[in-house]
């Protein structure tokens, strides 16, 4: 029994992920006491939530076999679109389609210029990561403003820690469906598994590539929109690329390759909880900052060495 | 011209240039419907070339190509497929990370409909295991990954997928190579198979003869670019062509001596 465990274990990445989860909430409630209280869980998920929706997207670009960089940029940007718009006097719910629409048409512009113009996603949405910057500091003036709205619209909208998580699970849920029940995640991981042999099948490697980008940067704008009503301000440095690398960790320690082909949303969702857990468990325990980034950088080193020397395990038949 | 009719391509006169090099000089052959051919010769004889000729990868430099009665003027891979010759590289086309049932159906998976394409994964799982069982694939499982199966699973899967999709020339570069003999025999009871229903050509392309002998109807043998030996296998032996690769091999070591 408890072999079949460990061998789903081992086989699946997010239940490995979910134990090392489980194993840091008993060790952070056995020396800080409060860990597991309503008030504690409010904090953490403010911590994962708006990462989750980020690595949520971001792992649909990577399974493809790509690399979205601009995502921190199109969270800060989308906010002050959806700002400017309200100020113009359209209603709130419009604004916030308007500030999406606009995310969209960044991974729109990521999306073609990899496919058509032949650039590597990296190069790509670094580009566009620094242009998104520019952008939303010119717009905005680099000051931050307020988004206006009622306090119960702005809790639905993130302001309440709960429905922040409730935001990202829901998001996870129905991203997981389309990569493992859809034709669109099929070919997605076809993909990124075998570029050659799926253009060859006569996938359109071009329209699924681009249609994740875009989903990933609607994402990344939603996210940004989250963290906006939860933190009650719209700041042009908000986001950027810590929040980005931090839902590639997410990804990356949730079991997706970045070499294409391999990976879930769930995985991330749990990966985005996991940095979370750690975060607020070392915030309460009083380790600093600069400590819980080395711990996140071992994190990543270790979780990969396993999951590489586990593909191989796994190639061989052996798990 | 009745056997022509009944002939579903035919190369004449077909050549091909890259640049100084002539590796095609003039091809003349046909494949009949549901007939095997053993395209065979050494290493350089030109056989790569032909088959890309033939699969729509290179365009031929002279001479024309004969389609189901029509002259056709291939010119790319998937234009070739859409008249059904399909050529199948071991390993090239699957996807490693995806089970058996997912790669048989790629790009034509069932739907249960919705503008997401929501997969029929029962269908096709059903589907797959009755048609790898009735062209005599065996594997353990339909559900299991690709990356865990064998090199001559692979390859018979690959097959599978061309045949299924409607290949009504199937075009097989070495598909035993690089096996073991129980693998290659499973591959080779794959195309016994389909040679007895009869509704694919099938072209091999192989330099070791012995080993698909068996299951062709009729065998070419490419020397220097040119078709020097046409034969039913019912009418020669694996004996009678190892004495012309003998042959031809001695004439050229004694070309290097001299």
């Amino acid at each position: 029994m408890l072999s079949r465990i460990g061998g789903i274990a081992l086989r699946r990445r997010e239940a490995s992920i979910l134990v090392a989860g489980c194993l840091l909430v008993i060790y952070f409630q056995l020396t800080t006491s409060v860990f597991v209280s309503y008030d504690n869980i409010g904090t953490l998920t403010q911590y994962a939530g708006a990462t989750a929706v980020l690595a949520a997207g971001e792992v649909m670009v990577l399974i493809c076999g790509e690399l979205d960089l601009s995502i921190g940029m199109v969270y800060a940007l989308s906010p002050f679109l959806m700002y400017f718009a309200q100020e113009a006097g359209v209603p709130l719910a419009l604004a916030i389609i308007l500030g999406l629409i606009g995310a969209a048409i960044v991974g729109l512009i990521n999306g073609l210029i990899t496919t058509l113009l032949k650039l590597p996603s990296f190069v790509t949405t670094l580009g566009t990561l620094f242009l998104i910057n520019g952008f939303t500091l010119v717009i905005s003036g680099g000051f931050p403003v307020q988004p206006e709205s009622s306090v119960a619209f702005a809790n639905v909208m993130g302001g309440n820690a709960y429905f922040l998580i409730g935001w990202a699970i829901v998001i996870a849920v129905v991203l997981q469906f389309i990569l493992s029940k859809t034709r669109w995640g099929l070919h997605t991981i076809a993909i990124g598994g075998n570029l050659n042999g799926s253009t060859e099948a006569g996938i359109k490697v071009k329209t699924i590539k681009i249609r994740n980008f875009v989903l990933c940067s609607t994402l990344a704008g939603f996210a940004g929109m989250l963290d906006a009503f939860r933190i009650g301000s719209i700041d042009p440095l908000a986001g950027g690329n810590e929040i980005m690398f931090m839902a590639i960790a997410s990804a990356v320690i949730g079991g997706t390759l970045l070499t294409g082909g391999v990976g879930t949303i769930v995985g991330a969702l749990f990966g985005a909880i996991v940095l979370g857990i750690l975060k607020d468990g070392f915030t309460l325990t009083g380790v600093s900052a600069y400590t819980f980034d080395m711990i996140l950088g071992g994190a990543i080193l270790l979780t990969m060495t396993i999951n590489v020397h586990l593909n191989q395990l796994r190639e061989r038949g052996r798990v | 011209m009745a056997d022509q009719d009944n002939d579903l391509v035919r190369l004449e006169h077909v050549a091909k240039k890259f640049g100084p090099v002539q590796p095609l000089k003039d091809i003349n052959m046909h494949v009949g419907r549901g007939e095997v051919l053993g395209l065979l010769g050494n290493n350089g004889a030109g056989k790569s070339t032909l088959m890309k000729i033939l699969c729509g990868y290179h365009p031929a430099s002279e001479g024309k190509m004969i389609y189901d009665g029509k002259e056709v003027n291939l010119r790319s891979v998937t234009q070739a497929r859409q008249f059904g010759i399909d050529c199948v590289y071991q390993d090239l086309a699957l996807v490693s990370e995806l089970n058996v049932y997912h790669n048989m159906f790629l790009q034509r998976e069932p739907v249960h409909g919705g503008f997401l394409g929501i997969l029929n994964n029962k269908r096709m799982k059903a589907d797959a295991a009755h048609y790898l069982a009735d062209m005599g694939v065996n594997i353990p499982s339909v559900d299991v990954e690709i990356a865990k199966l064998s090199g001559g699973q692979r390859q018979a899967i690959a097959v599978a997928r061309s045949v299924y999709s409607d290949a009504r020339l199937l075009l097989l570069d070495e598909p035993t190579a690089a096996m073991g003999a129980k693998e290659g025999a499973m591959i080779l009871d794959v195309i016994n198979r389909l040679r007895d229903k009869g509704e694919v050509s099938i072209v091999i392309i192989a330099h070791n003869y012995a080993q698909i002998f068996d299951v062709c109807d009729r065998v070419n043998l490419l020397q220097e670019g040119h078709i020097t030996f046409d034969k039913r296998t019912a009418d020669t032996s694996v004996q009678e062509l190892t004495d012309i690769v003998v042959h031809e091999y001695r004439a050229a070591s004694q070309q290097v001596a001299s």
